[in-house]
């Protein structure tokens, strides 16, 4: 019951109102097509600097959790998912709209983003310390698996092909070790000037996630960006709480599986409202039902959706294994402010990992009321032009990331990086394992050296890194996790064919 | 036509990948090099895989780059790439802002080019969002950009 402890920290004026902005603005990025929670989370990061570790966690979380939910008001108004998690609530939700029920379905999805996200941060404050106690046993061996699982479960679930992930992962921690090394000071692979300092990870990550979006902006030229909105009717607040309810099958098995889903590294929100709207609809007695405007296809897919949030992170604090390519944004998040995730992270940081777990708590409150206010300013916001929208991603990701350390190189890289994300997309690869393995590379790197260097004074690195029960263990999850996506692969290929 | 472009690309990794593994393996330090390795071998085995996929046709493509995509995203990637590049730096950061933003806005604007109250809603666009990043990035984080010619 520590976290109780920390409350009165979130409550002080500059928590407060970065909590409410963060959450107001979030609702509004979420809203807009193009722009994710990754790569919204990823654009915040540098206006996090100037701000306390404290101060700076609770922004991006409330940021964090309010695009995922704010992704609904597009999805639901506009027929346009604000990001890949809110594809399943189009299905219903705007049906539903087009019934002139848009303020209902948006209230039932607010609320169901509010209880399955409540339940989800409750799940990270409870499950995180037993986690980061039984963490508190690994040695230098088992942290560079788990940092090789991370890239390889985000490399398999991430990409359109296995392979094609890991190599994405392979790319990213090679251009992790670009630069000076730690131990000897030699100079790698430094075929520029601009790259002498290494790759600077929130330029990096700026990159990889805007300017692909803002190219394909590009990409789709001078098109009419004119969307059918639909207005909203007004509906009491007080029936869709009682609905809601009522629904509870659905609000269950949402949040569960959401639950579940966040847990899993690597998984992510992408599938979280899709596998949740299936699973409700196969426990549903009105099956016939789902597709055509039925309030617990919103529900089941908005609760698992927010429901993810939290267990996400779960992995990400305790293990540095972020659950989501949004919580891989994060940990770039935490590191620049100096915090490595890990077992000993609730001994070394209470005062700002509790913090930041409470306001995860208060900002889905506040999604709730502000989403339920703001959602058709979000919606007029969502149909600003596509040219307006690609100007302003590069304009932010260019002073973004110049502000990180006042360099050009940093802007040099970002750009140089966004482009060749923008090629790589194109041809069915992913920026999240890229992503994680310049994140995951140098503690992969770090430990195994140091590990070496021990294996050296006693059986050799094959006995240290290869044998005990829990290398063995991360290697067979390694493994397994990889195997089982290349034979899903598989499977679905045979089954298309 | 995305399979050749498939076949392209994969092979322009396969041959990062082979540089990368040439330069881990030959490189002094060669205790500077330890954890590279491991990478560049892992590197060069995935992409060789996914070149030989390519090359016998049977790799995931994705949707490739279309000759009409192309075609509507050179002129904002030249004017990106001479903002980032040259501008930035020449003329200072917030004047090269300006003028971007201005130049994309009108490129890929939908609304008549004819109109002079499409161009007034432009340079209205413009100037406030130019204000509000002046006003986070200058008056809030004090971060100072490079001054060319002008501010």
């Amino acid at each position: 019951m520590e976290f109780l402890f920390h409350f009165g920290e979130v409550f002080t004026l500059t928590s407060m109102l970065l909590l409410i902005g963060g959450t107001i603005g979030g609702l509004i990025l979420g809203a807009t097509p193009g722009l994710s929670p990754t790569m919204a989370v990823a654009l915040l990061i540098p206006f996090t600097f100037q701000l306390e570790a404290v101060h700076g966690l609770i922004l991006l979380g409330a940021a964090y959790t309010s695009t995922v939910a704010g992704g609904a008001v597009s999805a639901i108004l506009l027929k346009i998912p604000g990001a890949p998690a809110n594809i399943a609530t189009t299905l219903d939700g705007h049906t539903m709209a087009k019934k002139g029920q848009g303020a209902r379905a948006l209230q039932l999805s607010f609320i169901a983003s509010l209880f399955g996200g409540l339940f989800g941060v409750f799940l990270l404050i409870f499950l995180t310390p037993v986690l980061a106690q039984w963490a508190l046993a690994f040695s230098y061996s088992h942290t560079f698996w788990l940092a090789i699982i991370g890239v390889a479960v985000i490399g398999s679930l991430e990409s359109s092909s296995v392979v094609k992930g890991l190599l994405s992962g392979c790319i990213g921690m090679w251009l992790a070790t670009i630069g000076f090394d730690d131990i000897q000071g030699a100079k790698r692979f430094v075929f520029h000037p601009a790259l002498s300092g290494g790759i600077n990870i929130i330029p990096a990550l700026i990159g990889l996630f805007a300017i692909p979006q803002v190219i394909s902006m590009f990409a789709k030229g001078r098109f009419d960006t004119s969307v059918e909105q639909i207005t909203v009717e007004k509906h009491p607040i007080g029936e869709a709480f009682r609905e809601v309810f009522r629904r509870f099958r659905a609000l269950g098995v949402g949040t569960v599986v959401g639950s579940i889903i966040g847990l899993i590294p690597g998984v992510g929100g992408q599938i979280a409202g899709l596998v949740a709207y299936d699973q409700s609809k196969k426990f549903s007695p009105e099956k016939a039902k789902f597709g055509t405007g039925h309030s617990e296809g919103v529900i089941a897919a908005e609760s698992a959706n927010n429901a993810m949030v939290g267990p996400s992170l779960v992995p990400l604090l305790t293990l540095s294994i972020p659950g989501s390519p949004t919580a891989a944004v994060l940990l770039g998040g935490l590191i620049i402010h100096g915090i490595f995730p890990g077992p000993k992270l609730f001994d070394t940081y209470p005062e700002v990992i509790w913090p930041f777990i409470n306001s995860m708590l208060l900002g889905q409150i506040l999604m709730c009321v502000f989403g339920i206010y703001i959602a058709s300013f979000a919606a007029r916001v969502a149909q600003v032009p596509q040219s307006v929208m690609a100007a302003i991603v590069l304009g932010l990701a260019v002073y973004g990331s110049f502000a990180v350390q006042q360099s050009m190189n940093d802007v040099y890289v970002m750009a140089a990086l966004g482009a060749m994300m923008f090629f790589l997309e194109r041809f069915g690869f992913s920026a999240a394992p890229l992503v994680l393995g310049l994140i995951l590379g140098p503690i992969a790197e770090s430990n195994f050296v140091t590990g070496n260097q021990i294996s050296l004074a006693q059986d050799g690195p094959a006995v240290y890194f290869l044998t005990g029960t829990l290398n063995l263990t991360l290697i067979a999850i390694a493994v397994v996790s990889i195997g089982y996506s290349l034979w899903s692969e598989i499977s679905a290929r045979r089954a298309a064919s | 036509m995305n399979m050749q472009q498939h076949r392209i690309s994969s092979g322009v990794i396969t041959l990062l990948a082979i540089w990368v593994c040439y330069l881990s393996f030959t490189e002094r330090p060669a205790e500077a090099y330890l954890f590279p390795r491991i990478i560049a071998v892992f590197f060069l085995a995935f992409a060789i895989w996914t070149f030989g996929k390519a090359l016998l046709g049977r790799s995931n493509t994705g949707v490739g780059l279309s000759y009409d995509m192309a075609v509507k995203m050179a002129p904002g990637l030249l004017v990106s790439v001479i903002y980032i590049f040259w501008a930035a730096k020449a003329f200072g950061f917030y004047t090269a802002s300006t003028l971007t933003f201005f130049i994309l806005v009108s490129i890929y604007d939908p609304a008549p080019h004819g109109k002079i109250g499409s161009w007034v809603k432009r340079a209205v666009i413009t100037v406030g969002f130019i204000a509000v990043i002046y006003a986070l990035f200058a008056v809030v984080l004090k971060v100072y950009t490079p001054r060319g010619m002008f501010l």
